[in-house]
């Protein structure tokens, strides 16, 4: 009986094509599967304040682009000053009269209501926000949409059990709080911000990144069907100057913002001289390290997580590959042949894995650092694959050869291109994963227990992910050393970063 | 001509089943106005060894669940509790009771939904919180986890007969732990209800089993079954010696409120991660750190 291996040889050359090198992926193509649940979406999407739809004092609107196609979604409203303005009142008329006063376990059965509601809507959410912001399908559904209800879900609990979160203290809210969040994962952030800060009994101004506002207005629905009290939560759109306005106010007791470490560092700026509290959880350059003696199989999967996963569009990725010497080559050999299946395309399709890069800015920079990245010598490799003719998407992209003082090895790209560098010895492998101005995460693969836990005292970053890569859950702190920012978000340490102790 | 309603034969709930006695025993209840309700299933020793054997069954499958699963089971059966609040509320006060009755059933079933989300809530975190990683003075990982203890007896007061049962069972199936509890000898209805509310809250089958019955025929039984690795419940002072005199026999642990001291089920001590933490074991590991 022929192997599927023979077969397939038989069917290139059938097709005129070369004898393959894989028997998945070249013996038949796949039909489009598209996911197409509704994601009700309106045609405008106005401010969210004071519990009600709001329009914009300055009557201004923006588009939000599908970057799978570039076709517009929906109008955005502009927040201007006065509107943030208005955001702010609401929240602090809500902290004084309601929610800043409400015992936590009716707290708690708010969050639950927003949790379960959002569960019951996944798979609407999941389309909406792989809409909008270019994702897998897959991913919204699978990872985006369930974990931002578990982060509610979790916080929920908490609401009525704060004694236990600073033990030996007694504690209390700040009372408002502005966040701005990136749009990589933009329904995921609003929960990581929203959940904390409610379940310790703060109210909220917050702002969604301009790319991707659409499921934080829907969230808004959830929060109006769930009757949280008006002006818990208010949410503003739009770009730079929007946000600049949040984090500015002189309301907010403090300032909670996700994105990249040069904004970070411009709010930090324009915050001192201030006694506002921050959290910042910014940019990384993750190494994920690969010793000689790792499930190579397991490591080449979780290589390709950690690097593909959102298109690289994510700042715990695991953008540099360190490998031990010794099985360079056989990991590097495998990595090829595993990017020669992942299917780049539609994200709309249940079966795609890179999904479309979620701007033309954001492509416009991967373009940029990769063409540095060849210009300085690593050596690329690219799969073939065909890219929709309309829409941003980049190709699952790898460098050989990257030393340290490459480009594409100290700054961050956020797209799908892994930087691969090799180690001889484990204080090797420490002193380049360390040698960054980030910190936020790192990844070891290896079958000694003992070496794993060396490696993770040693490494600077926030997380570690040992024998996996890109895991994350309510019940884990994530946030990062150094320059990748200061605060965590999820379990019992996140609730600290909105409290204060009395 | 009226409707001739058709009564509701009370079974108790057992393995994911509602069953009758095998003794075929059972003991009236009457109603408000003192006339006969229904017949009770009069539980044997023989009905409590079938439900710890029920109860081992489905514990091993309750303890793998996520933790974040067993929080969403127990909301779970908050909501299904809030939805039929006003059946349970009569399921206290059987009939029509005095307007006072009324308001204290209604307040003892608004409070047990609450304390179903208080420990909802804790599933996720009575582990960050009772866990540890010691810093012990040498090159070694070393950690301490919880892990629930197995079956766990319940014997519920006759005081807030479905609170107080509540308040026993729900921090020790919270961590994992599966249990057989024995209702109120005096109210046992509202144990008939909260069993059928169980079946349909997603909580596997087995994990809670319900017995109904006369304490003086159970409860030794709950004493000296090895099977059972903890008592949670309220006793006399007989009750008492009997089952730590039981207890003793296999070093079980023995967690039990003064039935004479009146226990305020309503009280914020009455839920606690202390009552979690009294049905679970903690496990210490090292691990070497080097390379």
């Amino acid at each position: 009986m022929a192997s599927l291996k023979t077969i397939s040889k038989l069917s290139a050359r059938r097709q005129g094509r070369p004898a393959p090198e894989l028997i998945f992926g070249d013996l038949w193509t796949y039909d489009p599967a598209p996911e197409t649940a509704d994601p009700k979406l309106k045609a405008r999407y106005e401010l969210f304040i004071n519990g009600r739809f709001t329009a914009p004092k300055s009557g201004r609107y923006f588009n939000s682009i599908n970057p799978a196609n570039e076709r517009k979604l929906a109008e955005i409203a502009v927040a201007g000053p006065a509107d943030v303005e208005a955001a702010y009142r609401a929240a602090q008329k809500a902290f004084d009269t309601t929610w800043g006063k409400m015992p936590g376990a009716e707290r708690a059965k708010y969050l639950f209501r927003i949790a379960r509601l959002l569960q019951d809507r996944a798979r609407e959410f999941a389309v909406a926000e792989t809409m909008d912001g270019g994702k897998p399908i897959k991913e919204s559904r699978d990872f985006d949409v369930p974990m931002a209800a578990a982060h509610f879900f979790y916080h929920a609990g908490w609401a009525d059990k704060l004694d236990y979160v600073a033990p030996g203290r007694r504690i209390a809210p700040l009372g408002v709080v502005g966040q701005v969040i990136p749009w990589n994962f933009p329904l995921l952030m609003c929960a990581w911000k929203l959940a904390p800060a409610l379940a310790m009994g703060n109210c909220v101004v917050l702002k969604p990144a301009e790319t991707t506002s659409i499921t934080a207005l829907k969230l808004a629905e959830i929060i109006q069907d769930a009757d949280l009290p008006p002006g818990v939560v208010n949410i503003v759109t739009g770009a730079g100057e929007t946000g600049a306005a949040v984090m500015g106010h002189p309301i907010p007791a403090k300032v909670a913002f996700t994105g990249s470490t040069e904004v970070g560092k411009i709010i930090m700026r324009s915050l001192a001289g201030t006694d506002k509290k921050m959290t910042m959880e910014l940019g990384g350059k993750a190494a994920n390290i690969i010793f000689d003696d790792a499930p190579l199989d397991q490591a080449v999967e979780g290589i390709i997580n950690g690097i593909f996963f959102n298109q690289g569009h994510v700042c715990c990725a695991g953008s540099r590959l360190l490998v031990h010497e010794p099985v360079a080559d056989r990991v590097i050999a495998k990595l090829k042949q595993r990017m020669k299946v992942l299917r780049v395309g539609d994200p709309l399709d249940k079966n795609t894995d890179i999904g479309a890069i979620n701007s033309k800015e954001q492509l416009a920079r991967i373009t940029a650092l990769v063409k540095s990245g060849v210009k300085e010598g690593a050596g690329l490799f690219q799969p073939a694959c065909t890219l929709p003719a309309k829409g941003w998407y980049f190709p699952p992209t790898i460098f050989t050869g990257v030393s340290m003082s490459h480009r594409i090895a100290r700054e961050e790209i956020f797209g799908p291109v892994l930087s691969i560098l090799t180690f001889r010895t484990p204080e090797e492998a420490v002193e380049k994963a360390n040698n960054t101005a980030y910190g936020l995460s790192a990844g070891v693969w290896t079958d000694k227990g003992s070496r794993i836990l060396k490696m993770s005292t040693e490494l600077k970053a926030g997380v570690v992910w040992a024998n996996t890569y890109n895991k994350f859950d309510p019940t884990s702190p994530f946030g990062g050393y150094k320059e990748s920012g200061f605060g965590r978000e999820g379990g019992r340490q996140g609730l600290l970063d909105y409290c204060r102790l009395l | 001509m009226s409707r001739l309603p058709i009564t509701k034969t009370p079974k108790v709930y057992v393995g994911g089943a509602f069953i009758r006695s095998e003794s075929a025993r059972v003991f009236p209840i009457r109603d408000a106005a003192g006339d006969f309700f229904a017949n009770i299933p009069q539980c044997t020793r023989k009905d409590l060894r079938n439900a710890v054997e029920a109860a081992a069954k489905a514990g091993p499958g309750w303890a793998k669940r996520t933790a974040y699963n067993r929080g969403q089971i127990l909301y779970r059966l908050g909501e299904m509790l809030e939805a039929r609040a006003a059946e349970m509320t009569a399921a206290i006060t059987l009939g029509a009771p005095s307007p006072a009755r009324a308001r204290a059933a209604a307040r003892e079933v608004a409070a047990t939904i609450d304390r179903l989300i208080y420990y909802a809530g804790w599933a996720d975190k009575y582990e960050q919180v009772l866990g540890n990683v010691n810093p012990v003075a040498a090159p070694y990982f070393n950690f301490t986890v919880t892990e629930p203890m197995g079956v766990i007896g319940v014997i519920a007061p006759d005081a807030a007969p479905l609170l107080g049962l509540v308040s026993l069972l729900a921090p020790a199936i919270v961590s994992g732990n599966t249990v057989v509890a024995l209702a109120s000898e005096t109210q046992p209805y509202a144990a008939i209800l909260l069993g059928e509310m169980l079946a349909t809250s997603d909580l596997p089958g087995g994990v809670v089993n319900l017995l109904t019955g006369f304490r003086r025929e159970v409860v030794p039984t709950f004493a000296t079954h090895t099977h059972l690795r903890a008592i949670s419940g309220v006793a006399t002072a007989d009750e008492r010696k009997a089952l730590k005199l039981g207890a003793a026999e296999s070093v079980k642990r023995t967690h039990l409120l003064k039935a004479e001291a009146k226990t305020d089920w309503f009280a914020d001590r009455a839920q606690s991660l202390e009552a979690i933490r009294d049905t679970l074991e903690f496990k210490t590991t090292w691990h070497p750190i080097g390379a």
